[in-house]
């Protein structure tokens, strides 16, 4: 999700933004947003979070975030069961097929790599067949918190190179809708660093990867 | 607001996010029919409950023609359709974010880390036959510090609950992961002070609903003590 354009809004102008520069080299073991609502307070973590706060404080265009209770549980439903689905099963693709290669030197077993594109796979079936079925989006007619939440963590397993789009056009459909409603613009500016990032991290230099070692060790090994 | 109407749940007590919508129904009186679905007996994965939910997990919700899964989702709709005090689940923004922060939050903490105890100590030794794992359970027990360790500084801090000065959804959901280990008879909490008091004054708020929800899990706990 890309706040970086929230500084030029005067709108926006509370919100602290931390970004991860590791791909300059500059390593943070964590990439965060966070949002200061009071300022006597700990700044708001959780993208979710924030991106339901942002929508009932900024009162945005009520399709975000529907006011009908059983639409908008729709969302809170996917917004809940994506964390340990497709987010955790797509963001391991980006660490199995760059990050531990470049930072450990060796490869992950066939079997981790089987197991966790099955696990994305089961992901991405329950995408297609339980949250979209034959809707253009996850909750009707119109684009809401879920399908960016969705999109987001889908285009995530592109930037270790595996395209999770082939052999789903139901999937791909949605995703050109989901496009189309952000505007292409922002959509590709958004995603431009991911789609770039397997490249980018050949130019890293893999010392500086070092810190990521135990987080490493202790997940995947 | 919604009078008159019964919902009915899907839900194992042997279950923590179970656990966590069964109390909100009883402490808040929520007009609502129990259906068991025994896990351990592999009733989620009978092709009737597979039609309520494809996804074969507990707890579900049906209201009238509405079906509703993740504890996450039924718990604040259940907030915000029926009369209930507000505090479970704030309408002001900035209370309701940091409710909202923790449940995202548990999930990738709270919940496999607690979870995963249970797991090693109680199920997959029932189930398999096989010791614990010492390895996994150390690292498991590691895991779970770490996140009693942010529990207490990012969440509870001074407060008396985790998102303020009164009990919420993020609560319960917290209170019964957090209870789930006391099924092999570890207390992971002897050692928090803040976080045991945190839980009593949870117990307190939610009254005998905590000990209805838990019944089973203490029924596993003195069973495996009675073999001992």
């Amino acid at each position: 999700m890309n706040l970086g354009k929230s500084t030029r809004s005067e709108k926006f102008q509370h919100f602290e933004t931390e970004t991860s520069a590791w791909l300059r080299g500059e390593c943070l073991l964590k990439a965060a947003v966070s949002v200061r609502m009071r300022p006597d307070e700990p700044p708001l973590s959780s993208s979710v979070a924030i991106m339901l706060y942002l929508a009932e404080k900024f009162q945005t265009p009520e399709h975000w975030f529907p006011a009908d209770l059983r639409l908008r549980s729709r969302v809170n439903e996917y917004l809940s069961w994506q964390h340990m689905a497709i987010r955790m099963h797509g963001s391991k693709m980006y660490w199995m097929r760059v990050m531990i290669p470049k930072i450990m030197g060796i490869d992950v077993p066939k079997e981790k790599m089987d197991g966790a594109l099955e696990d994305l796979n089961a992901s991405l079936t329950l995408i297609e067949e339980n949250f979209l079925q034959d809707r253009p989006f996850i909750v009707g007619d119109q684009m809401s918190l879920a399908d960016l939440v969705a999109i987001v963590e889908i285009m995530q397993p592109l930037g270790a190179g595996l395209d999770v789009f082939e052999g789903r056009p139901k999937l791909s459909a949605w995703r050109d809708r989901v496009q189309a409603s952000i505007g292409k613009d922002l959509f590709d500016e958004a995603h431009q660093v991911i789609l770039g990032a397997q490249d980018a991290m050949k130019q890293v230099d893999p010392s500086k990867l070092e810190p990521f070692k135990p987080k490493i060790l202790r997940l995947f090994f | 607001m919604a009078t008159g109407r019964e919902v009915e749940v899907y839900l194992d007590l042997l279950s923590q996010p179970c656990r966590a919508v069964h109390i909100l129904l009883t402490r808040t009186k929520i007009p609502h029919r129990i259906h068991s679905v025994a896990l351990r007996k592999g009733e989620h994965r009978t092709s009737e409950f597979s039609k309520l939910n494809p996804m074969q997990k507990v707890p579900v919700l049906v209201d009238g023609g509405f079906i509703l899964t993740e504890s996450d989702a039924i718990l604040k709709y259940l907030a915000t359709t029926f009369d209930i005090p507000e505090h479970w689940y704030p309408w002001q923004p900035e209370r309701r974010a940091r409710v909202d922060e923790y449940m995202a939050w548990h999930h990738s903490n709270t919940r496999p880390h607690a979870a995963k105890v249970f797991i090693l100590e109680v199920l997959l030794p029932a189930q398999l036959g096989v010791p614990v794992d010492q390895r996994r359970l150390d690292r498991a027990l590691s895991d779970l510090d770490v996140t009693l360790e942010r529990l207490e500084s990012m969440f509870l801090q001074r407060q008396a609950f985790l998102c303020g000065d009164d009990i919420t959804v993020a609560d319960l959901l917290a209170v019964c992961e957090l209870m789930q280990p006391l099924g092999s008879g570890r207390d992971i909490l002897k050692d928090r002070p803040q976080l045991r008091h945190w839980r009593s004054r949870v117990q307190s708020a939610v009254g005998e609903s905590f000990d209805d929800a838990h019944a089973v899990l203490f029924a596993v706990r003195d069973r495996r003590r009675a073999r001992l």
